[in-house]
């Protein structure tokens, strides 16, 4: 094969990258944008960034954005672990296969029916919407997720590591503690971090379960869309790409380090 | 002081009617679904014993070791240890440990950490701890990876670090499961020595799960031969090799040329049998074979005689022809074919320098062997 760019090559990649990326492009320079006007430019300027941080709308919706985040990844990780752990565990129950296909539904599920069936269900209940609800609704869609990534990891889990804990004396629940759970930890952490991010731009679900008072920043920038795009949402969506950006760089880095460091550990054994 | 070696020759305790088993399996039937493991059977295992169990796999051999350490419990049957009933009875409260086959090391800690796992299980105080976890490493020889990830290690690192892992506790009964297995010939062969002198040394009674016969001859002072869930025969590597029980005992360990035929005669210890190609073979110690019973007369290679001419007063002697030969330097192999189609196997120790009548392919040859070169089986 001709590994030369071919003229076709460079356009495909072209095109490809600004069908990818334009929009994203045309957002971020736009948020540096001293007119108020969306659409024309009229010299640089970073004011909107200020602005931003004084709109207390924004601020307050970021904030309850975070907190449900964190706490509905935290529950996710630890049901949708839970999770991985019988499927994978306990193999020979009655119904398994049942089980483990309702458990993966909600990854196929369209968003408004999952919210459309959570609204029916808190109002059945009785329970106010609010930050709550929002929170309860984002363990529901996010849990199944992070089954997915804990349950691949075990799957290549050597039990062995589990058999010699407990044959060196440790009870099945110091063996999970001190054994299972550091060694799929990566795994974990990074269901963890997928339920985060799920949760940080779920726009639909949050819709339907939220109520007052408890706006997140999606549905808040929404709302203010449909009033007109302003240079502070702008500013708002580039900070938000910039701190995901950060977040899978590092990630990756690490990861590269590891892998690094693992490598030259491995010939080093070998040469001793 | 006794040496290693007189203890060690002097250690019999299954010759001895009053001597107490420390491990009994009794009528141990273990069933997976609709496949059984174990298949109704007892074994006895005494202190300070190095016993093997030998087979093939699906022999049953690694299921008996894990009932032993708890991990799987039998359909029927029960294990006991020192007396005491094992059933019921989770792995993390039994007085013994598994070294495992792939090692199953903790890759999130060091050898250090590794090592100190069990004792801190115990709550065993920090300093007996520190002092422990360096007198294991010392027994290993590793003191400079303390420090050290398991993947951070060689293969024979890593399998002596799981070896000081599961001995750091002291336990009663040391079970290991292939723990040669992945290593290379060479250091497997180093291994076996010290895993003997370790377990002379801690005086640990060892069982160890292997499907390698010269593993199990060379280490065990009992070897079991395992096939389909039940024990084809319990007795030491000399016995097992010199006088198995049956056709199956005879050729799964080492080399065996089988001479079918049927008693023709019995007086005494001695009988002729009538070979299945009208051969007629005179042997002592006929064992339990009657008259008119269908046996087999196993021989070893190595008490076959192969030369070019009819050997004078040989009781047994058949004629063929060289079908094959391997020089192996310190001996000669070769394949003898017998007019009915039987090819015998026969050893030569080149004791002295290259002959000047080296037989060789397409040779008339001679096999012969003494009446009590083999044993008479009927099983």
């Amino acid at each position: 094969m001709n590994p030369t760019w071919s003229r076709f090559n460079i356009t495909s990649v072209v095109l490809g990258f600004a069908f990818l990326y334009l929009p994203i492009v045309l957002l971020v320079v736009f948020s540096f944008n001293a007119s108020r006007l969306v659409t024309v430019w009229g010299g640089f300027s970073i004011k909107w960034y200020g602005e931003l941080f004084r709109n207390q709308g924004l601020m307050d919706a970021a904030w309850v954005t975070l907190r449900v985040g964190v706490i509905s990844a935290t529950v996710a990780t630890v049901l949708g672990t839970l999770a991985a752990l019988a499927l994978t565990r306990y193999t020979r129950f009655r119904g398994r296969v049942l089980f483990s296909g309702m458990v993966f539904a909600p990854l196929v599920m369209p968003e408004v029916i999952t919210g459309l069936s959570l609204l029916l269900l808190f109002v059945a209940i009785d329970l106010d919407r609010g930050f709550l609800t929002v929170t309860l609704a984002h363990i529901t869609f996010s849990m199944c997720f992070v089954a997915v990534v804990v349950q691949s990891r075990l799957m290549s889990f050597d039990r062995s590591l589990e058999e010699a804990a407990m044959d060196l004396g440790a009870p099945p629940v110091k063996t999970f503690f001190q054994v299972t759970l550091p060694v799929i930890a990566p795994a974990v952490v990074s269901g963890w971090m997928l339920a985060f991010t799920l949760s940080l731009d779920d726009l639909v679900i949050a819709s339907f379960a939220s109520g007052p008072g408890a706006t997140t920043l999606p549905m808040k920038i929404y709302s203010q869309v449909r009033l007109g795009v302003t240079p502070e949402i702008n500013a708002a969506c580039t900070l938000m790409i910039g701190i995901v950006a950060a977040g899978v760089l590092a990630a990756s880095i690490v990861n590269k380090r590891r892998e690094a460091q693992r490598q030259r550990d491995a010939q080093a054994a070998l040469r001793a | 002081m006794k040496s290693l070696g007189s203890i060690r020759r002097d250690f019999a305790p299954w010759k001895d009617p009053s001597a107490k088993p420390y491990i009994a399996f009794e009528n141990v039937t273990k069933v997976f679904g609709d496949f059984t493991a174990v298949d109704d059977l007892s074994l006895t295992i005494f202190e300070k014993e190095f016993f093997a169990l030998l087979g093939g796999s699906g022999s049953g051999k690694s299921t008996l070791l894990r009932m032993l350490a708890g991990f799987d419990e039998p359909t029927k049957g029960r294990i006991l240890l020192d007396g005491q009933d094992l059933a019921g009875i989770p792995p993390y409260r039994r007085p013994l440990n598994m070294m495992f086959q792939s090692y199953a090391l903790f890759p999130h800690m060091t050898v250090e950490a590794n090592i100190a796992f069990g004792l801190k299980q115990e709550g065993m105080p920090k300093a007996d701890i520190a002092a422990r976890v360096a007198e294991m490493l010392k027994l290993v020889k590793l003191e400079q990876f303390a420090k050290r990830k398991p993947h951070q290690l060689s293969g024979g690192q890593r399998q002596r670090v799981a070896l000081a892992r599961s001995v750091a506790k002291r336990p009663k009964v040391l079970l290991l499961d292939e723990p040669l297995g992945a290593l290379d010939k060479k250091l497997r062969e180093e291994t076996q020595f010290e895993l003997m002198d370790l377990q002379q040394s801690l005086g640990l009674t060892f069982v160890i799960v292997t499907h390698d016969q010269e593993e199990a001859m060379t280490m065990a002072d009992r070897i079991a031969i395992l096939d389909k869930g039940q024990v084809m025969q319990v007795a030491t590597p000399a016995e097992i090799y010199e006088a198995p029980a049956s056709r199956f005992v005879a050729s799964f360990v080492g080399n065996v040329n089988m001479f079918e035929g049927t008693v023709a005669a019995r007086e005494a210890n001695k009988a002729r049998i009538a070979g299945a190609s009208g051969a007629e073979i005179f042997v002592e110690n006929a064992g339990d074979a009657a008259a008119g019973n269908a046996v087999a007369f196993a021989v070893r290679p190595e008490k076959i005689k192969v030369s070019s001419k009819r050997p004078e007063g040989s009781a047994n002697a058949m004629e063929g022809e060289v079908f094959d030969l391997a020089y192996l330097g310190d001996m000669t192999v070769y394949h003898v074919r017998l007019p009915d189609g039987q090819v015998v196997k026969a050893s030569a120790l080149n004791s002295s320098r290259l002959t000047d009548d080296p037989l060789t392919w397409n040779d008339r040859a001679w096999i012969s062997f003494q009446p009590d070169a083999g044993v008479v089986l009927t099983r």
